[in-house]
Order: C-alpha cells, then structure tokens, then sequence
C-alpha cells in the first residue's frame, strides 16, 4: 500500500513536469526539468520492479539525454518564439483521446495482478527455463542477450546508423573531422578550480563503475547498454572539465568510430560463429563443449559488443555536437 | 484500491497525449523533439506497468532462496533497449535541427515554410 502510494506521488510529479516542459518558453529550463523527468521516471521504474531499465534510464535519460540536448541548444537560439494560443481543436482532440484511454483503462489488469495476460505467456518459461539452460542470475540479462538475441542485434545496428547520421549531419568521420579541436584556447570548465577537483576525484569511479556494470551484468542490474552509458557519462564529464580536445586525445575519433562499427561486428560475428560451428544464427550453446559455458562465453562477448557500439556512438554524437561551431 | 492500481494506466494516458499535444501544436523543433520523448517515455511506462507483479522482486535469482516471485522480464528488455535507441534517435533529430537552424536560420518550423514558399 505504502509503495502504491510513494508511486502515486511520483507519478503525480511526472505529469507536473512534463506540463512544466511543454509550457516552460526558456528551451534551457525545459531542457534542465527534462532530466528531471527522466529521474523520476527511474524513479517510477525502480518501483516497479525494473532495476536493469531503472538504470538505463537515469544513465541515458537523466544524464546523456540532458547534456546531448545542451550540447544541441548551444547552436540554436534558447528561447521559443512567443506563445501561441492554444488551438482549440487540438485540445479538444486531445482530450477527448485522453478520456478514451481512460475509460478503456478500466478494462485493464490492475497494477501487479498476477493472472494478468501478460503474465501468462512466454515469461514463466523464460523464468523457469534461464537457470536450466544459461544458469546466470539476471533473467533480464538472458532474455537480452540469449533467448531475444536477434532483438538486441537490431537494436545495436538501430544505435550504430543513428550514430553514422548525426555523424553525416555534423562532421566527425573520417573525412570531415571534428571541427573545432585545432584552437588553442581554454576549452571547458578548467579555469574553475572547485569542478576540476570535484572532476578528478568522480571520473575514476564513475569510469569503473561503468566496467563492473559491463562485466557483473549477469549477476547483477547491468550490462552492455547501462554501462557504455554511464562510460560515456564520464568521458562527457572529463570533456567538460578539461575541454573536448584532451578527451578526445584520451579516446581518439579513431579509436570512437571502431568500437562504434567494432562493437556491432563483435556481436554480429558471435552469431556467425555460432552458425559455424554448427548452430543456428545467435545460438550460443554450441560455442563450446558444455552448451551452458557455451552460452556463457556467448553473452559475456556480445554483451562486451554492446557496450563498445553504445560508448562509442554515443561519444561520436557529443562530440558532433560540442565541436560544432 | 481497484481504482489506484489503474493509477499507472491514466498517468500513461495524461503524459501521452500532453507528448501528442505539444507535438502537434509547437512551433520550435526542439520543443518537438522533446514532445517526442515524453511521448516515447509513456510508453515505456506502460510497459513496465505491465510487467510488475505483485509481491514479486526484480527478475535476478537469489541463490538459496526458493519460490521466489518475479516481475515479467520481457517488457523490461523491450524497453532497456528502447530507451537507448531513443536517445540515438533524439540526437539523430537534434542534428537535423541544428542544420536546419544553419540553412534557415530559424528552428520554427512555420517560419521555415514561409520561407520555402517564398523561394
């Protein structure tokens, strides 16, 4: 009941925020509260049971997300032109959706119904089957990586074209590199003494908690997607500090375009391994003598192919932006 | 307490449509995009909604700890993975704002077809 309630509230919150950002003129303040959304929408996951998305979330959403956005306003002009009414028509519309869903919720599961639909199907096996057949502790990790394999893949080519576009929009590939980096003047933050400190002392955790969340997500909440995010969170936080040129000496353009294309070759290659060797595409049981090792050895590869795309993609879109003029 | 488990549900449809909404009637692109997100964010919701049940742990087996009950794993993967690719698809429309602002020198987007009718 207490969780129902704490819920409740955060979820009253969500809805005050995303009115906050859709009325807020000042694109800087709506970009600011749209962290804040994503935070409480963490939050809202981790209620619900979803530590793993509760995660992703508040590394992608609430800290990425955020900087991505202010790297993009920082080229555009920061105010919304002057408010239109509000149109009529749309409202109506929209409200009127609104209402139909609403009603039609009444026809739903309640939250956490155990006979709900979905409950039924496909999950309880995945739930049963993952100690028997992969023998990791994280289910959404197995699912992720072995049962849902060809999802995930596409997912990682998904991340590595939008990467290659903004890439196309913005410079940074070979041909065209990032633009601003031969100016020798102070970049970033590093004439403030007290972020430089502060800097120094974060970016090393923060750096290997994001290789403990790579390399314990079978234990633990975790894996490829969580962990390059909260990689590139600390590259991002040392480029602000001591400006994009050294972080960009620490990990080249180079180096950024293959683990992008790296990364999603390590996991498409996994599956063509596995055909190789006698299996089907993505079917990890065979990469070794005992199909459960085989599975292991699978998942820790492709997971290690996820992490590499998602950081580097992600980085190559920062530094699109920031050395944009 | 049957009305406040469906809580989740009208919040997914209140944040959808406020998404839907400022989608359709703002005239900044960026505000567009971050519609989109919010939008893209009840979604997830919703999805994760579904997944919860009650008594139920985060889907990770404890050793030594029998009959445990877990939350559907599956709509979390779906949306782990959704929410990374939406954050590469926010910065794919983020560039193409920023390139527009460079051709047209504006990120209204009525202001750019007055401009496009003009030439």
């Amino acid at each position: 009941m207490t969780m129902l309630l704490i819920g409740v509230f955060l979820l009253s919150l969500l809805v005050i925020t995303a009115i906050a950002i859709v009325r807020s003129e000042d694109l800087f303040s709506a970009v600011m509260l749209s962290g804040i959304f994503s935070l409480l929408m963490a939050l809202n996951f981790f209620l619900l049971d979803a530590a793993d998305v509760a995660l992703t979330e508040a590394a992608v959403g609430a800290g990425v997300a955020t900087v991505l956005l202010l790297a993009g306003l920082r080229l555009i002009p920061p105010k919304e032109a002057p408010g239109r009414p509000l149109r009529a028509l749309s409202v109506t519309v929209i409200a009127a959706t609104a209402l139909l869903m609403i009603y039609a919720s009444f026809g739903q599961p309640t939250l956490g119904d155990p006979l709900a639909p979905t409950q039924q199907h496909i999950a309880p096996w995945y739930i049963e089957k993952t100690p028997e057949l992969i023998d990791i502790p994280n289910i959404v990790t197995a699912v992720l990586s072995s049962f849902r394999g060809y999802d995930t893949l596409g997912e990682v080519f998904v991340v590595l074209t939008a990467g290659i576009g903004v890439m196309f929009l913005l410079g940074g590939g070979r041909g065209k590199p990032f633009s601003r980096l031969d100016s020798q003047a102070e970049q970033g933050l590093s004439g403030h003494l007290i972020p430089k400190v502060m800097a120094r002392l974060l970016i090393p955790f923060i750096l290997l908690f994001a290789l403990f969340i790579q390399f314990h997500g079978e234990y633990s909440p975790g894996g490829g997607f969580q962990a390059g995010a909260i990689f590139v969170a600390g590259i991002i936080l040392y480029s602000l500090v001591r400006g994009e040129g050294l972080a960009l000496s620490v990990i080249p353009p180079r180096a950024l375009l293959l683990m992008s294309a790296g990364g999603a070759l390590l996991f498409g290659s996994v599956g063509v391994a596995g055909m190789l060797m006698g299996g089907n595409f993505l079917e990890y049981s065979v990469l070794a003598e005992n199909p459960v090792i085989g599975q292991h050895i699978g998942i820790i590869v492709i997971e290690l192919g996820v992490g590499l795309t998602v950081t580097g993609v992600l980085l190559s879109i920062f530094h699109a932006f920031a050395a944009r003029d | 307490m049957k009305l406040l488990g469906l809580f989740n549900y009208w919040v997914f449809a209140v944040l959808l449509m406020i998404g839907l909404y400022a989608l359709i009637s703002k005239q900044n692109l960026v505000k567009k995009i971050m519609a989109l997100a919010i939008f893209q964010s009840a979604v997830f919701l919703f999805f994760i909604t579904m997944s919860r049940v009650d008594e139920g742990t985060a889907p990770i087996i404890q050793a030594g700890v029998a009959n445990q009950i877990f939350s559907n794993p599956l709509p979390q993967v779906l949306i782990l993975t959704a929410i990374v690719v939406g954050i590469s698809t926010t910065a794919l429309g983020l560039a193409i704002v920023v390139r527009l602002h460079e051709e047209y020198g504006t990120v209204e987007d009525d202001e750019i077809l007055a401009m496009d009718r003009e030439s």
